[in-house]
């Protein structure tokens, strides 16, 4: 086995479970033992991802969200967020700081909060089948 | 998702609470700026004392009310900033655009 665990979530597109999926990967990332820094990173993170399958993948219907987290070997955790919304036509626009197709109440700094907060970041995605970020951040051992 | 405010000398200060992401943003934007229209403060202070955590929504929270303090010409200052969002404020580069200040 590659991994030590593991943990699935699956929930509707709704707002509300925004803090449901930041505060559950939290948790779940808390047996390795983090300090406040990586698990305010990892928080922030995951917020970021699912609030974008809310506003941008699903933006008139509510959809399904999937988030994986593995602990990997060497205290790595793993994140997938998944959804099969509309997708993305143009990654390096999405990904550009301050850019964003949503209103006033975005700031367009989603994707580069997530790449400078976690170790890794990959965003795949295909218009009309959905979008899948995977990121991973090295917890560092305490002494 | 709920805050105080109090208007003291023209000052307008506003004390936000608890986790601000997408799903209160706008509650908080709407807000901040109808205040702002309302007592059109020459200075607006966001105190972010008992905010335990932002996402990017909390920049557009941010920028929202620099905005609407731009358009009166008055001064938006953050304050009582928690580690957490500090970071998230740094990675986006909002705290070179607005006055940052420790609490009080």
């Amino acid at each position: 086995m590659k991994f030590n665990n593991f943990m699935i979530l699956e929930f509707p597109s709704k707002s509300c479970n925004e803090a449901f999926a930041r505060s559950a990967v939290a948790c779940f990332a808390a047996q390795m033992d983090p300090t406040l820094e990586e698990l305010g990173d990892i928080r922030t993170a995951v917020s970021e991802a699912v609030t974008n399958c809310i506003v941008h993948a699903y933006p008139n219907e509510l959809g399904l969200i999937t988030v994986r987290c593995r602990i990997l070997k060497d205290n790595v955790l793993d994140v997938v967020v998944k959804d099969k919304g509309i997708g993305i036509a143009d990654i390096e626009q999405a990904k550009r700081p301050m850019f964003t197709t949503g209103g006033t109440d975005r700031s367009g700094m989603g994707f580069t909060i997530m790449e400078s907060f976690m170790t890794s970041f990959e965003l795949t995605s295909a218009p009309g089948k959905g979008t899948t970020v995977h990121m991973r951040r090295k917890i560092q051992r305490r002494k | 998702m709920q805050f105080t405010s109090f208007l003291e000398n023209g000052n307008l200060t506003v004390a936000l609470t608890g986790e601000i992401d997408h799903h209160c943003a706008k509650h908080y934007i709407q807000s901040i700026a109808g205040k702002i229209e309302a007592y059109t403060p020459e200075v607006c202070i966001l105190d972010f004392q008992e905010v335990t955590f932002v996402d990017s929504s909390g920049i557009a929270v941010v920028i929202n009310a620099l905005r609407c303090m731009s358009q009166i010409e008055g001064k938006l200052v953050l304050t009582g900033i928690c580690a957490q969002p500090m970071r998230v404020f740094r990675a986006s580069g909002i705290d070179k655009l607005v006055e940052i200040k420790e609490a009080v």
